[in-house]
């Protein structure tokens, strides 16, 4: 395919105006020896009839998604879509338009990210949102980085049972000293409240806590007392947007920054990305928001419009003192769950959080029936939990996996102290009939 | 501007969700009452026909390449394929959970793989990353490579500087800071090219490395850059090329090739993904063998005839991402690099070199050029010797009125008043024709009747937006009134 409209006598005349005799000779500045010999990837162009048949036939060496039944989640979460948010997101005024910075012909992506801001304002309990960072994991990783400058300190506690790859993440943009991040160890599933008394007790230059709710392990952290423990450390929350629908919101326990993968809202897993990152806080904070944010004002005849306000945070101003290097984030994303969002409308939004509470719950409830399968921790859980069963956990996820059951491998719970368990994670989508021969088939492995 | 929420009425919903339960638990019941949300999010309430209907008029309201030419310096916005957006859309790739059995999805581990190897080839390079999910989020990941090779070879304390010409792009010194290190700007010389003297005297033991944009902000060829990689490597520093402009030479020069140690690739630039708004884009970052060993965990790998993740990497700098990666903007780079094959890519930095320099000599007749010489893929007016009082805001704006997306305005920042102008390859020779015209037109507004200029847009959604009211006094969520 080539989609370079112009004809062979176009580019003739283009060249002998520009005064040079072939293509090559625009090129004739770049010193010959720099210039490569050979074909880059040895392969020639196709036609579309040809690139489909081809790419098509790679996409066959998946599974079908459809003929499986997957109960992974552990940060992503395979959410029903309404079509009305690809038919939104398809239209290309949105999706092949750069950032605003020509605000006069960008209100529509203006505007949708003041929506945006609104709705993720209004699901955290926060006063403002930006308008999207890469994902949940570099979102928790530059509200470290927030904290630590606007507080002038340098350490962070983190809880283990965060989802482990935000973890990561934030260490490695931590990079400075290994003795940045404390570990918050956990009771029962929940963070140990008692541990970090003492830690704040005996630690100085606390710039903050990062804590997720639900938690990595599913389970509904009791956020109330942190911040009134923390003092003027910042209580910095990862939390799943859908679970918001029926849990309180971070913005009620005194949250500083609410950080999270907006993925679940409008957006497919997609293999792990593009994904979304949330990004809310407060008013007081502005000036050192990462990333992008949508403003209201007028023009010269008093109409309103929206600007991309507060530029002067950003690196192509600021440079090295900027907020944060982020330039291109996940505008797209941030559409589809803006109008995500505004199709499901407030009852919409707590419906779908119940119905995901339900079928969870219903799962769990029946696997606790079998004996040999027991829940790990006694504690409320929004759409996903663990489970410890009395088998090997590893012949049983092969096991699944030839009867089409994708799970998240145990080795990833036995990291953290679970020997033979199961994360597992239940949305709208999945039925009750999926469930009931998961359950059969569990019950057959582990008796 | 009406927003969705201006629309919302109470008792509206655009989708529902069953309410059939199988569990007896309630959220209610079983939370303590602290932490059930009793009170609902305030979200619009709106039909879905209405929804359709604000966001199809918004959507009219803004400019995107499939509208017209969009010669925005320094952000290649090409045509993108719409195959491409076809193929990526396809459920049996984007309906699966990266954390799923490898035997679940080599497609796309295959996928994820080749196109690993073809950015390779592309860019000279012995390695690769697909995490990072931007630009800057390479260049993030490319310093971070760099702090982790000094911390394991040389010692880091010393190490602490990153060169940069003042003419580099922001996310350049952005990502430098982040990363841990001092940002040291070095002056261009006339050319806006680096000045080896002063790069000389410049590096040192304090040298991490150095990061380098080629063709520069001019639009000009760094001819000396094997010099310069010399002098930064013999000072014990590595270099980064920031891979942003691509297009100017896609086929012909290779950064591993001429010295460069790191690389990143826009795949929403050169490979023609598009920008969205703002993103989704993708950042993979190339490296040559030294720097393979930190590479981000984990890779793509292929072991005899499968294909799976590689987790075992003791000495990564970790992960910059949670997930592998936006696999979905790779599914369209990858149908792209095949679409167009060996010599579909050279044309490509053909193409839009030709246009650049079509461009260029046309607009000279009344426009400043920065610089004289042959260009690559972008190049540089100035706004300065308009007419009184015009500045190059002025003609960027009354450009709206004519239809057009206007070029990258102040940047460089070397150039005084700079309009930075990148037509790209997808363009046709009447394209660029009718753009003359139009900037021919309002050179000679600026002369005859200045006022339309100051006084533009005028035939937008809205007039001249006030941006230091938005700072002054940042409204930045809906209220009701």
């Amino acid at each position: 395919m080539d989609f370079n409209p112009s004809t062979e006598d176009d580019k003739r005349e283009m060249l002998d105006r520009i005064g040079v005799d072939s293509l090559e000779d625009l090129f004739s500045d770049i010193p010959e020896e720099l210039k490569v010999e050979t074909d880059l990837i040895g392969e020639e162009g196709r036609t579309e009839l040809e690139l489909k048949d081809e790419v098509h036939g790679i996409a066959q060496d998946n599974e079908k998604p459809g003929d499986r039944l997957t109960l992974v989640g552990a940060g992503l979460y395979d959410h029903f879509i309404p079509s009305i948010v690809s038919h939104v997101t398809g239209r290309s005024e949105f999706y092949s338009a750069y950032t605003p910075y020509q605000a006069e012909i960008s209100q529509g992506t203006l505007t949708w990210m003041f929506e945006f801001q609104t709705e993720i304002s209004e699901l955290t309990g926060m006063e403002i949102a930006n308008a999207s960072m890469y994902d949940g994991g570099s979102s928790a990783a530059e509200a470290v980085l927030m904290a630590q400058e606007y507080l002038d300190r340098d350490k962070i506690i983190v809880s283990e049972t965060l989802n482990p790859r935000y973890r990561d993440v934030i260490e490695t943009y931590l990079p400075l000293e290994e003795k940045q991040v404390i570990e918050l160890g956990s009771r029962n599933g929940r963070i140990d409240k008692n541990e970090l008394k003492s830690i704040l007790e005996n630690e100085g230059s606390i710039a903050g806590l990062v804590v997720q709710s639900p938690n990595y392990f599913g389970v509904v952290e009791d956020l109330a007392g942190l911040k009134e423990e923390l003092g003027d450390a910042f209580l910095i929350v990862s939390t799943n947007p859908v679970s918001l629908g029926v849990l309180e919101p971070p913005g009620s326990f005194g949250a500083d920054i609410v950080v999270g993968e907006g993925q679940p809202l409008g957006n497919p897993i997609s293999f792990g990305g593009p994904l979304l990152g949330l990004f809310a806080t407060k008013k007081e904070y502005l000036r050192y928001l990462p990333g992008r944010v949508s403003g209201k004002t007028i023009d010269r005849e008093g109409n309103e419009g929206f600007v991309m306000a507060l530029q002067t945070r950003e690196q192509h101003i600021k440079r090295e003192r900027a907020t944060s290097n982020i330039c291109t984030n996940q505008a797209l994303n941030a559409l589809a769950a803006t109008v995500y969002l505004a199709s499901l409308g407030p009852s919409g939004f707590r419906s779908l959080a119940k119905t995901n509470w339900d079928r969870a719950h219903y799962l769990a409830g029946e696997l606790e029936k079998i004996s040999g399968v027991d829940l790990v921790w006694d504690q409320p859980f929004f759409n996903e939990f663990a489970v410890e069963v009395a088998a090997d956990a590893d012949r049983v996820w092969e096991a699944m996996k030839e009867e089409g059951i994708d799970l998240l491998h145990p080795k990833e719970l036995r990291q953290l102290g679970v020997d033979d368990g199961f994360l597992l994670a239940v949305t709208e989508k999945v039925k009750k009939e999926e469930m009931d021969d998961f359950v059969d088939l569990m019950r057959g492995e582990v008796n | 501007m009406e927003t969705i929420y201006d629309k919302s009425e109470a008792g509206k919903q655009g989708t529902a969700y069953p309410e059939d339960r199988f569990s007896e638990d309630e959220p209610g019941e079983e939370l303590d009452s602290d932490l059930f949300r009793n009170e609902d999010p305030e979200l619009p309430e709106v039909s879905q026909p209405e929804l359709i209907r604000h966001y199809t008029k918004l959507s009219k309201k803004n400019y995107g390449v499939d509208d017209g030419l969009y010669p925005l310096g320094s952000c290649t916005m090409k045509h993108n394929p719409k195959p491409m957006e076809d193929i990526a859309a396809k459920e049996r790739f984007s309906g699966h959970h990266p954390l799923a059995s490898a035997d679940v999805v080599q497609g796309n581990l295959k996928l994820a793989y080749q196109l690993g190897e073809y950015l390779k080839d592309i860019g000279g390079m012995d390695g690769i990353t697909l995490q990072p999910a931007a630009g800057a989020h390479g260049e993030l990941t490319g310093m971070l490579m760099i702090r982790k090779y000094h911390a394991e070879n040389d010692g880091l304390d010393q190490r602490n500087k990153i060169l940069l010409p003042d003419s580099s792009h922001g996310t350049n010194p952005a990502s430098a800071a982040v990363a841990g290190f001092d940002a040291v700007e070095i002056e261009s010389n006339e050319e806006g090219t680096v000045d080896l003297d002063q790069l000389r005297q410049a590096v040192g033991e304090d040298t991490a490395g150095i990061m380098l944009t080629v063709p520069n902000t001019l639009g000009i060829f760094e001819k000396d850059i094997t010099e310069v990689a010399e002098i930064v490597h013999e000072a014990g520093g590595l270099c980064y090329f920031d891979g942003a402009n691509l297009n100017a030479f896609l086929g012909r020069v290779r950064p591993g090739d001429i010295g460069m140690d790191i690389t990143h690739f826009n795949l929403h630039k050169t490979f023609s993904t598009p920008h969205g708004g703002g993103g989704p884009g993708a950042g993979p970052v190339g490296v040559k063998d030294r720097l393979v060993p930190y590479l981000p965990v984990p890779t793509v790998e292929k072991n005899d005839e499968r294909y799976e993740f590689d987790y075992d990497r003791p000495e990564s700098i970790g992960k910059v991402n949670s997930f592998p990666g936006p696999f979905g903007v790779m599914v369209k780079a990858y149908s792209y690099i095949k679409a167009l094959g060996d010599q579909g890519l050279r044309d490509v930095s053909g193409n839009a070199v030709l246009n650049a320099n079509y461009l260029k000599e046309k607009l000279k007749e009344d426009y400043r050029v920065a610089y004289e010489g042959l260009c690559k893929h972008e190049f540089v007016l100035s706004g300065s010797d308009l007419g009184e009082d015009v500045k190059t805001v002025d003609v960027a704006k009354r450009l709206l009125d004519y239809g057009y997306h206007p070029p990258t305005v102040y940047f460089p920042l070397i150039v005084k008043e700079a309009l930075m102008v990148e037509p790209t390859e997808t363009e046709s020779k009447e394209s660029l024709d009718e753009f003359v015209e139009a900037m021919k037109e309002i050179a000679r507004e600026a002369e005859e009747d200045p006022d339309l200029l100051h006084q533009a847009p005028s035939d937008t959604p809205v007039g001249r937006l006030d941006e230091t009211q938005a700072a002054r006094e940042p409204v930045l969520r809906w209220e009701e009134e």
